[in-house]
C-alpha cells in the first residue's frame, strides 16, 4: 500500500461514514421542526411526543455527524496538501462559507433548542428548530458547491503560478452541477429520514405499543415523504445524468459499461459476465434499445460515446503518461488509466437506484397495510422487514456517492470540457508527502474508532427506539389539564426551577 | 487585505481559545470539582448549550485558513500530521461523550464517559496548544512547504511547553467559569482551586510567551505580553475579592493579549520555516488571490457579527447560575 491508496481508502471510509449521519440529520431535523410546528399550532400532545421522540434520535445521530465532519475538513490539509495548495483559492471559499454562514448557526441553535425548552417562549424555541434545520440544508449547499467544483470546475482561470484562480464566486455557487446535485442530495436525505420514520413506527405499531396515534402519524408522514422523495430523486437524477453525459462522459460510459460508441445507444439493465477493470468487451448486458440515448440527450437516436473512444479522446487532451515527478512515486511517467473501476461505477449506479426504489416501495406498502386505521400485521416478518428497510436509502446514498466520486478517477478535479484549459488535477498528484506509516496509522485509528462509535450509536438508537415515547417524555406532573401538562411559556424567575433538559 | 485576513484568522483563534478554553477546563476539572454524579452534571450543564458552538470557532479558523492562506493550511496540516490526528481523536471522543454520557442510567456507563471527557479535554487542549506554538516557532518545511524529516521532526520542547500552556490556561479559565456559573459548594471549591493552582497552571503560558518574545518579539508584542501578566494577576485579585464576573472578564483580556502577542510576533510570516528562512510562508506568498480575499471579506463582514450576536444571545438565555437543585432526576428508557 502506498500513501495514495491509503489516503484514498481513508477518504472513502471517512466520507461514506460521515454521510450516514448527514442525510439523517438533514431530513429528520426538518421533519422534527415540522412536528414541533404542528404541536405549537394545535397543542395536540401527539405532536409533542413525536417531536420529543424523533428529536432525541436526531440528537444521538447529530453528535456523530459533527465529530466526523471535523475529520473531513482536517484531512484536506493532512492527507491532500498538494490538492489544498493547488485549489485553495477556489475550493476553500465555499468551505469557509459553510462554517461561517451555516455551521455556526447549526451548532448554536441546536444548543438553544436542546436546552431551551423552559428558557424560551414556545415560538422562539420553535424558531430555533427551524434555524437549525434550515442551516443543515445551507451547509449541504456549500459543501455540494465545493464538491461540484471538483466534478465540473467553473468560475476560474489559471493564475500566473499555474493554479486555478477564482474569478467568479457567483459561477461557483450557481454551477449547474451544484444546482442539480443539491435537490438530488436533499431528496436523498428525506428518503433516509422517511424510511427511518416508517421502519421504526411500523415496528411500534406491530408491537402494539402505547401511544398508537404517535406511531400512526409517523408512518403516514414518513411514507408520504418517502414516496415524494423518490419521485424527486428520479427527476433530479435524470437531470443530473444528462449533465454528466456532457461534463464527465467517461463516468457515464463506465456506469453503463458501454465499450463502443453507439448510435442509438441501449441502456443496460444488468450485466452478466465480468465487468472487469480493463475491458468491458466480455460483458453481456440485458439492454433496452435506444433508452440510453434518450437518458443522455432526450433523443432516442443520438450518439453516446463509449469507453474506448473516450480513452483516445482523453489521451489526446490530457496526455498519455503521468509527468515524470518523484512525488508521483511508482506512477511517475506511467501511462494514465482513464477508465474508472468498471464494477464500482457499473454496480454503484444500479445499486443506488435499486435501493432508492426499494425504500419508496416500502413506504407505499406500509401506507397500504395500515390504511384506514388498520392494525399492523402480526407475525415475525413484518417488523423485521420494516426495520431492515431503514437501511435501503442509506445504502442508496452511499452507492451514489461511491459512484460519483470513484467515477471521476483518475481525476480529483475533473476537467471541464467547455471550461478553461488546464483546470484539472490527477488524484495521484493531490496527495500529501507523508509517510506510509503516518497514513496507515490514521486509517487504522479512524476506522477502529468509527467502528466502535457505530456500535455505541447503534446501541443507543436501539435503546431509545425500544423505549418509545415513555423514554423521552417527562412523567406527567400533577393533573393540570389534558394535553397541556408542561407549559413552556411559564418562565418564572424562581431560581429553584428544575431544568427541562439537562445532560 | 492579506494583513486583514491574518487578523481575522487570529480572531477565530481568539474565539476558540477564549470559548473552548473554558469548556476544555470544565471537562478537565470534572473529577476535581464534581464530587458526585449530580455535581458533575451541574458542571457539564454549565457548558452543555454552548460547547458545540464554541468548537465551531476552530473549524472556521481552519476553513478560513484554507480559503485565505491555502499554502499555510496545507503545510501546517500535513506537517503536524500525527499531532493533529491525536487532536482529532480527542475532539471526536469528547463530542460524543458529552452527548452520550447521560443517555444510559448506569454508574459504569457514566464513569467511562467521564474518563473520556477528562482525558480528551486534556489531550485536545494540549494538542491545539502544541500545534499553535510550533506554528509560531516554525516548522521544518522545504520550498514547496512539505515537511523535511520524519513524522516527528517538528516535535520541540517549546511546542510541549506550549501544549501545557493551553492546558494550564484552560484549567484556570474553566475553574473561573465554573465559579461564575454555579452556586453552592461547587462554586466555593472552584474559587478556592483557582487561587491555589493558578500560579502553577499559568506558568507554562508565561514561559511560552517569553520564549516567543525573546525569539521574535517587538515593542508591541512585548507590550501585549505585559498585559497578559497584569490581566492574569488582576483576575486573581478580583476573584480574591469575590468578584467572579470581573475575574473572568480579566482572564478574557489575558487571552486577547496572548493572541496578539503570539500572532503579532509571527507577522508577517504565517508559518516560518526552521530549515531556511527563505522557505517561510508569509502573508504574501501563502495567500489566495485578492478576488478570493475580497469575497471572503464580504462573507465574514456579514457572517461574523451575526455569529457574535446569536452566540451572545445564547449566553444571555443561559445566564443563570445553576446548582444541584436545578438538576432534574435522570429520565431515560429503562
Amino acid at each position: 500500500m502506498n500513501v495514495l491508496d491509503l489516503s484514498r481508502w481513508q477518504f472513502g471510509i471517512t466520507t461514506v461514514y460521515h454521510f450516514l449521519m448527514v442525510p439523517l440529520t438533514i431530513g429528520l431535523s426538518l421533519l422534527v421542526a415540522a412536528m414541533q410546528t404542528a404541536w405549537v399550532r394545535t397543542g395536540d400532545r401527539k405532536y409533542l411526543a413525536m417531536t420529543k421522540f424523533w428529536g432525541k434520535l436526531l440528537l444521538i445521530n447529530f453528535a456523530m455527524g459533527v465529530v466526523t465532519g471535523i475529520v473531513q475538513e482536517f484531512q484536506f490539509g493532512m492527507n491532500w496538501s498538494a490538492y489544498s495548495r493547488f485549489v485553495g483559492d477556489v475550493f476553500g471559499a465555499p468551505l469557509a462559507m459553510e462554517g461561517l454562514a451555516a455551521f455556526f448557526v447549526e451548532s448554536t441553535f441546536l444548543g438553544l433548542w436542546i436546552f431551551g425548552w423552559d428558557r424560551l417562549s414556545k415560538k422562539a424555541h420553535l424558531a430555533c428548530a427551524w434555524a437549525f434545520s434550515l442551516a443543515t440544508m445551507l451547509s449541504a449547499y456549500f459543501i455540494l458547491a465545493a464538491n461540484s467544483w471538483m466534478q465540473h470546475p467553473v468560475g476560474t482561470i489559471i493564475s500566473d503560478e499555474g493554479r486555478p484562480q477564482l474569478v467568479s464566486i457567483g459561477e461557483v455557487l450557481t454551477n449547474n452541477t451544484t444546482l442539480a446535485a443539491f435537490p438530488h442530495v436533499i431528496f436523498g436525505a428525506f428518503a433516509v429520514a422517511a424510511a427511518f420514520l416508517v421502519g421504526i413506527a411500523c415496528w411500534h405499531l406491530w408491537k402494539r405499543s402505547d401511544e398508537e396515534p404517535v406511531w400512526r402519524a409517523s408512518v403516514k408522514l414518513g411514507a408520504w415523504v418517502g414516496i415524494v422523495s423518490f419521485v424527486g430523486l428520479a427527476i433530479t437524477g435524470d437531470f443530473q445524468g444528462k449533465l454528466m453525459f456532457q461534463q464527465q462522459p467517461m463516468k457515464m460510459a463506465a456506469a453503463e459499461a458501454l465499450c463502443h460508441t453507439e448510435e442509438p445507444a441501449a441502456f443496460s439493465i444488468f450485466a452478466v459476465g465480468d465487468v472487469s477493470r480493463a475491458d468491458c468487451e466480455s460483458v453481456k448486458s440485458v439492454t433496452v434499445p435506444a433508452l440510453l440515448s434518450f437518458l443522455a440527450h432526450n433523443d432516442f437516436s443520438s450518439e453516446v460515446k463509449g469507453v474506448q473512444d473516450l480513452v483516445t479522446e482523453y489521451q489526446a487532451k490530457y496526455g498519455e503518461n503521468y509527468p515524470v515527478d518523484e512525488r508521483l512515486g511508482e506512477l511517475s511517467g506511467q501511462p494514465i488509466d482513464y477508465v474508472p473501476m468498471l464494477p464500482v461505477t457499473y454496480w454503484g449506479f444500479r445499486l443506488m437506484i435499486g435501493f432508492g426504489a426499494i425504500s419508496a416501495l416500502v413506504g407505499a406498502v406500509a401506507l397500504w397495510l395500515v390504511r384506514g386505521g388498520r392494525q399492523a400485521p402480526t407475525g415475525k416478518w413484518f417488523p423485521r422487514l420494516m426495520l431492515l428497510s431503514i437501511a435501503t436509502p442509506f445504502l442508496g446514498n452511499s452507492f451514489g456517492w461511491i459512484f460519483t466520486e470513484m467515477g471521476r478517477q483518475p481525476f480529483v478535479v475533473a476537467p471541464n470540457p467547455t471550461g478553461v484549459d488546464g483546470v484539472w488535477m490527477f488524484t495521484a498528484s493531490a496527495v500529501s508527502a507523508n509517510t506510509v506509516g503516518e497514513v496507515l496509522t490514521s486509517v487504522t485509528v479512524l476506522t477502529l474508532l468509527y467502528g466502535a462509535l457505530a456500535v455505541v450509536e447503534g446501541f443507543l438508537l436501539k435503546k431509545y427506539v425500544a423505549g418509545g415515547v415513555a423514554g423521552v417524555m417527562p412523567p406527567v406532573k400533577a393533573p393540570t389539564g389534558d394535553g397541556k401538562d408542561k407549559d413552556s411559556d411559564d418562565k418564572s424567575d424562581d431560581d429553584d426551577d428544575v431544568l427541562a433538559f439537562a445532560y | 487585505m492579506e494583513t486583514f485576513w491574518f487578523c481575522v484568522i487570529a480572531l477565530f483563534w481568539l474565539g476558540f481559545l477564549f470559548l473552548e478554553g473554558f469548556d476544555f477546563g470544565v471537562g478537565m476539572l470534572l473529577p476535581v470539582l464534581g464530587k458526585d454524579n449530580t455535581e458533575r452534571r451541574v458542571m457539564i450543564n454549565t457548558i452543555g448549550p454552548v460547547w458545540d458552538g464554541n468548537e465551531v470557532w476552530l473549524i472556521v479558523a481552519g476553513a478560513a485558513t484554507f480559503a485565505a492562506f491555502p499554502l499555510w493550511y496545507a503545510s501546517l496540516f500535513s506537517t503536524a500530521f500525527l499531532a493533529l490526528l491525536l487532536f482529532l481523536v480527542a475532539l471526536i471522543g469528547r463530542g460524543v461523550a458529552f452527548e452520550y454520557r447521560g443517555k444510559v442510567d448506569s454508574e459504569r456507563w457514566r464513569k467511562n464517559w467521564d474518563r473520556v471527557i477528562i482525558s480528551t479535554s486534556w489531550v485536545a487542549s494540549f494538542g491545539i496548544g502544541f500545534v499553535l506554538t510550533t506554528n509560531v516557532h516554525g516548522l521544518p518545511i522545504d520550498e514547496i512547504g512539505d515537511r523535511v524529516g520524519g513524522p516527528f521532526s517538528y516535535l520541540t520542547w517549546q511546542g510541549i511547553v506550549g501544549g501545557l500552556a493551553v492546558s494550564g490556561f484552560s484549567l484556570v479559565h474553566g475553574a473561573l467559569f465554573t465559579a461564575l456559573k454555579t452556586e453552592g459548594e461547587i462554586r466555593e471549591r472552584a474559587r478556592a482551586l483557582v487561587l491555589k493552582m493558578a500560579p502553577v497552571a499559568l506558568l507554562p503560558l508565561v514561559v511560552t510567551l517569553l520564549l516567543v518574545q525573546f525569539e521574535f518579539g517587538g515593542p508591541a508584542t512585548w507590550g501585549a505580553t505585559v498585559v497578559v501578566l497584569l490581566a492574569a494577576v488582576g483576575s486573581l485579585a478580583r476573584l480574591w475579592a469575590g468578584r467572579e464576573g470581573q475575574a473572568f472578564a480579566l482572564m478574557g483580556v489575558a487571552v486577547v493579549a496572548t493572541v496578539i502577542a503570539l500572532f503579532g510576533a509571527m507577522y508577517p510570516n504565517v508559518l516560518p520555516s526552521t530549515v531556511d528562512p527563505a522557505f517561510s510562508l508569509t502573508i504574501e506568498n501563502a495567500s489566495s488571490s485578492s478576488y478570493t480575499l475580497t469575497v471572503m471579506t464580504w462573507v465574514s463582514a456579514f457572517g461574523a457579527p451575526a455569529v457574535l450576536v446569536y452566540q451572545g444571545w445564547t449566553y444571555w438565555v443561559f445566564r443563570k447560575r445553576i446548582g444541584v437543585k436545578n438538576i432534574p432526576p435522570v429520565h431515560v428508557p429503562s
